[in-house]
C-alpha cells in the first residue's frame, strides 16, 4: 500500500525508460575493456605483491601487455597462455615479467580455446574461495546475527589503518552495524592500487588489500565478543573499481560504494573508462553477495536539494538497471538518497519525509543506503546534533536500509571517537522511542507531504524520457546531475580504454555474472 | 549591563558577570571509572581551571572515556589591545568594483583560480568565481572587466600557475577545503615556494581561502590575502583591484 498514493504506472514508464539508457550504455561498455579490468583478471588469477621498485605486479603486466599491443586480447588469454608454456602458476609468471625474464607476447601462442580451457580451470579454483568467503559471512550471520534495520553506518578516517582499527572496535562496540574506512583523498586517480598496510593518509586511509584483511579481522574478533556480525565497508570507486571489487571479494567486504556516476561528476574520472569499469566490479560484488552503496546524495550538495531532488531518483533508477545488467540483485541495492536540504526553509521536514517514503515505496526491497546532512553543518555543533535527530527520525518513520550516521562536527573534522559514540546514542534513541511511529500513521490525501513525493516522482519520469531521448552521456555534459558538466572524451583515465578483440576474453564474467 | 565589563580583563559569562564558567568536553585514553574522573578534573586544574566538576562520563568501549566538565576560568585577557590582521581594503559591491576597474585600471582584470592538490572541493570556490556566485552574491565571472578562470578543483599547483603564465594573470586565487593533518598548509606553501621559483612573486597577486583559512595564517604562508569563511566575490575582487592600483600593476 503505498502512503504517498503514488502512481506507479509512473514509476514503471520510469523503469522502463532507465532500461532504455542503461542498455545504450551496455552496448560500448561490451565492446571496451580497460587497464583496470584487466589488472582485475589477474588479480582474480591469483597475482598480487610488487615488484622491486613498488609497482604492484597487475600493474606492471597490464602494463607491458598495453605497450606491446596485446590488450585487446585480454589478459586472461596471455597468462592462459603462458601458464601452458611454461608451466608455471600466475604469480609465478607476473615475478618472471617483472624480473624481465619473461616476454609472454614472445611465446608460442596456443589455440585461444585450449588456452581458455585452461585459463577457466584456474579461475573457478579463485572463484570458489570468494563463494566461500559468502558462505563464511553467511555462517557468521547465521550464528551471531546482526543488528536490526536500518544497520548503523560509522565511518573511520584517521589515515592510520592502526588507529582506524582502534576507532572501529569502539563503534562497533557501541552499537555500529556497519563500518566504512573512508579512503584518502587522492586514491581515486591512482591508476594502481597501493600495496601493504598503510598508516598515512588525508582525510582517510589508502583502500589495499592487507587493510582490509587487518580491518575484517579486527571485526570479526570485535564481532565474536559482542554477539553480532560487524560488516566492513570500502570504495570502489576511482580509476580502480574492478580491483578494488575483487580485493574486497577476497578480503570479505560486506557493503562497497560502487558508482560510476560519482567518479566522473565528483572526481572527473572519464566516463567510458568508469562506466566499463563499474561493469565488471559491480559483477564481482554481486557474486561475493556485497551491498553496493550508490552516490546520489552527493549531487545535493553542489545542487539545491529542494530543486533537484528528482535528479537523486532519477539517478537511482538508472543505477539499478546498470545494476541488474551486472547480475546484482535488488537485495544488494544500497541506492544512495540524503537528507540535505536548507533548514531554514519552513516545513523541509515534511520534504524530507516524503522524499525518503517515496525512495522506500519504489524501491522496496533495496537496503537503501541514506545520508545525513553535510551541507547545512556547521561549526555550531549543538544545532548539527539537532539536524541528525530529525534525519534518525525520518530514517526510522520510512524504514531505510543503511543509516550513515551524522556527526555534530561534520563542518570540522572526519570524526573524533567521541562525536561517534554521540552519534550512535542519538541514531539509538530516536530508532528506538520512535520505533513503530512508521506504522502507525497515513499522510493525509494531497497533503503537503504526498504532493511533494508525486511532484518529485513526476518531475523523474521527464528527466528520464529526455535522458532516454538524447543519451546519459550527453545528459551528463549538459551538466544535469550535480550541475557538473563532463564529456565523453575528458577527465582521467581515457587512455587506459581498448576496444576488445574478437577473440578477447574475461572467464570471470561468465563464472560470476549473476550470483551464486 | 556591558559598562560593568572591565575590557582589559575579560572572562567567561555564564550566568553572572565574571564567573568563569566554561564547558568541556573531550576524551581521554584512560578507562571508565573514578580514577578517569579524576584525571580529568587533574587536567582541568592544570589548564587554569577553577572548582571543576565531572558532570557527566561514558565509556568509549576501548578502554577510553568520554567527559563533560563545567569549571571557572581564573584567567582574564585584555579585550581592549587585540589586533587581529585582517584583509584592510574597503569593500565595494560588484558594481562599485566594476566602476573601480574602469575608471583605474582601464584594462580587463584577469583571475585565476583553483581548488588545488589532491582536493576535490569545487563548491567553495564556485562560490567565488562562477556566474552564479554564492548565498545571492554574483560571482566573479559576471563581473565586467573582470576575466575569471575557474580550473576547477584536484588541479595541480603547476597547472594553475602554467594557466596563470599563459594568460599573464593578475591574480591566482586558490582553495583548500580539506586541512587533516595540515595537507593545506603542505600545498599552499608548495605553491609559494613554485611561484618564488618561476620569479613570479611580485608580479601577480596571490590570495587563498577556505573553511579554515583567515587572513593571518595566509599571510604567514606568504599570501597576500586569506579569506575563511562567509567571504563573496566582492571581497576578494575589492581587494585584488585595490592591489594592481596600489601595487602599480597597471
Ligand atoms: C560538499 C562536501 C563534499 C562533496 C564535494 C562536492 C564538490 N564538488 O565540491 C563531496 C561529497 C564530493 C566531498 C568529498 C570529500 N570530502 Co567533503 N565535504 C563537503 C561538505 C559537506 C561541504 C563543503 C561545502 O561545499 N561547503 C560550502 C562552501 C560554499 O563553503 P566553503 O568551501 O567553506 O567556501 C566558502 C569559504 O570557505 C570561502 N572559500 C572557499 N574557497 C575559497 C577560495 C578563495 C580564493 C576564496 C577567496 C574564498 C574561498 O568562500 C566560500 C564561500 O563563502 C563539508 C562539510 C561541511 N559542512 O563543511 C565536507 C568536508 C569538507 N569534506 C571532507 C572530506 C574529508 C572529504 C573527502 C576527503 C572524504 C574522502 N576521504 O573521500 C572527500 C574529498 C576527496 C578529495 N579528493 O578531496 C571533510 C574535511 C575535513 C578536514 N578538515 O580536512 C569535511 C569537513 C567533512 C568531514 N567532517 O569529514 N565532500
Amino acid at each position: 500500500m503505498s502512503k504517498l498514493n503514488l502512481d506507479f504506472n509512473l514509476v514503471a514508464e520510469a523503469r522502463k525508460s532507465a532500461k532504455v539508457i542503461a542498455d545504450d550504455i551496455q552496448l560500448m561498455i561490451d565492446q571496451h575493456t580497460t587497464v583496470a579490468v584487466e589488472r582485475t583478471v589477474v588479480r582474480l588469477l591469483g597475482i598480487d605483491g610488487v615488484d622491486d621498485i613498488e609497482r604492484p605486479l597487475p600493474n606492471v603486466i597490464v602494463d607491458e601487455i598495453k605497450d606491446k599491443g596485446g590488450l585487446s586480447m585480454g589478459l586472461a588469454y596471455w597468462i592462459g597462455n603462458a601458464m601452458i608454456e611454461t608451466g608455471k602458476t600466475p604469480q609465478e609468471i607476473a615475478e618472471a615479467v617483472a624480473a624481465g625474464e619473461l616476454d609472454l607476447m614472445q611465446l608460442n601462442q596456443n589455440d585461444a580455446l585450449k588456452v581458455q580451457a585452461v585459463v577457466t580451470e584456474k579461475a573457478k579454483e579463485m572463484v570458489a574461495i570468494i563463494a566461500n568467503n559468502r558462505k563464511d559471512r553467511d555462517a557468521y550471520l547465521e550464528r551471531l546475527g546482526e543488528g536490526p534495520k536500518p544497520y548503523l553506518y560509522l565511518i573511520v578516517a584517521t589515515g592510520n589503518i592502526y588507529e582506524d582499527v582502534l576507532q572501529a572496535q569502539a563503534a562497533a562496540r557501541q552499537g555500529a552495524d556497519v563500518i566504512a574506512v573512508i579512503r584518502t583523498t587522492g586514491q581515486s586517480l591512482l591508476d594502481f592500487v597501493p600495496y601493504g598496510p598503510t598508516t598515512e593518509g588525508f582525510g582517510g586511509t589508502y583502500a589495499t588489500q592487507e587493510n582490509f584483511k587487518i580491518m575484517r579481522k579486527a571485526l570479526d574478533e570485535v564481532g565474536e565478543e559482542i554477539g553480532r556480525y560487524i560488516r566492513l565497508c570500502n570504495y570502489c570507486s576511482g580509476l580502480c573499481m574492478p580491483e578494488i571489487a575483487a580485493m574486497g571479494a577476497f578480503e570479505r567486504l560486506d557493503v562497497m560504494l560502487n558508482d560510476a556516476l560519482y567518479g566522473i561528476l565528483f572526481r572527473d574520472i572519464n566516463m567510458q573508462r568508469t562506466l566499463i569499469d563499474q561493469y565488471f566490479s559491480r559483477i564481482i560484488n554481486g557474486f561475493a553477495g556485497v551491498i553496493i552503496n550508490t552516490g546520489e546524495d552527493n549531487y545535493l550538495t553542489t545542487a539545491d536539494a529542494v530543486e533537484e531532488a528528482h535528479t537523486v531518483l532519477t539517478s537511482q533508477f538508472i543505477n539499478e538497471q546498470f545494476a541488474l545488467n551486472a547480475g546484482l540483485p535488488e537485495e544488494q541495492m544500497g541506492l544512495g538518497h540524503c537528507f540535505e536540504m536548507n533548514p531554514n526553509i519552513e516545513n523541509g521536514f515534511l520534504m524530507e519525509l516524503a522524499q525518503a517514503q517515496m525512495a522506500r515505496e519504489i524501491f522496496p526491497d533495496a537496503p537503501l543506503k541514506y545520508m545525513p546532512p553535510t551541507k547545512y553543518m556547521t561549526g555550531n555543533i549543538f544545532k548539527g546534533h539537532v539536524q541528525n535527530t530529525l534525519f534518525n527520525a525520518v530514517s526510522i518513520m520510512t524504514n531505510q536500509g543503511i543509516q550513515l550516521l551524522g556527526m555534530l562536527t561534520e563542518a570540522i573534522h572526519t570524526p573524533f571517537l567521541q562525536d561517534r559514540a554521540l552519534s550512535i546514542e542519538n541514531a539509538k534513541y530516536v530508532f528506538s522511542n520512535m520505533k513503530d511511529l512508521g506504522s502507525e500513521i497515513e499522510f493525509k490525501k494531497d497533503g503537503i507531504i504526498q504532493k511533494r513525493a508525486q511532484e518529485v516522482l513526476n518531475d523523474s519520469v521527464k528527466m528520464l524520457k529526455e535522458i532516454e531521448e538524447e543519451g546519459l552521456t550527453n545528459s551528463i555534459a549538459k551538466g544535469k546531475f550535480a550541475e557538473v558538466k563532463r564529456t565523453m572524451t575528458s577527465g582521467k583515465g581515457l587512455e587506459g580504454v581498448v576496444k576488445k578483440d574478437d577473440k578477447y576474453f574475461n572467464p570471470f564474467i561468465e563464472l560470476m555474472l549473476g550470483g551464486q | 549591563m556591558s559598562s560593568q565589563v572591565d575590557l582589559t580583563k575579560v572572562k567567561p559569562y555564564g550566568d553572572t558577570l565574571n564567573d568563569g564558567r566554561m564547558q568541556f568536553s573531550f576524551t581521554l585514553p584512560v578507562p571508565f571509572g573514578d580514577e578517569a574522573d579524576e584525571a580529568a578534573k587533574q587536567l582541568l586544574i592544570k589548564m587554569g581551571i577553577e572548582e571543576p566538576s565531572i558532570v557527566y562520563s561514558e565509556d568509549l568501549g576501548v578502554g577510553y572515556t568520554f567527559f563533560t566538565a563545567y569549571g571557572k576560568c581564573q584567567h582574564t585577557v585584555d579585550y581592549s589591545s587585540i589586533e587581529v590582521p585582517k584583509v584592510d581594503v574597503e569593500i565595494m559591491d560588484k558594481y562599485g568594483v566594476e566602476d573601480f576597474i574602469k575608471e583605474h585600471i582601464k584594462r580587463d582584470v584577469v583571475i585565476v583560480g583553483a581548488c588545488t592538490g589532491t582536493d576535490a572541493h569545487t563548491v567553495g570556490i564556485d562560490a567565488i568565481m562562477n556566474m552564479k556566485g554564492f548565498d545571492g552574491h554574483y560571482g566573479l565571472e559576471r563581473y565586467h572587466g573582470i576575466e575569471a578562470i575557474n580550473m576547477g578543483s584536484q588541479v595541480p599547483n603547476e597547472e594553475l600557475i602554467a594557466k596563470a603564465i599563459e594568460l599573464n594573470a593578475d591574480a591566482i586565487v586558490v582553495s583548500q577545503v580539506v586541512t587533516q593533518k595540515d595537507v593545506h598548509i603542505l600545498n599552499l606553501t608548495n605553491m609559494i615556494e613554485l611561484i618564488e621559483a618561476e620569479g613570479l612573486r611580485d608580479k601577480i597577486i596571490l590570495i587563498c581561502g577556505g573553511p579554515r583559512i583567515n587572513h593571518e595564517l595566509a599571510k604567514e604562508l606568504g599570501y597576500d590575502a586569506g579569506f575563511g569563511p562567509k567571504t563573496y566575490a566582492e571581497h576578494v575582487a575589492s581587494f585584488v583591484v585595490n592591489q594592481i592600483v596600489d601595487r602599480n600593476m597597471i
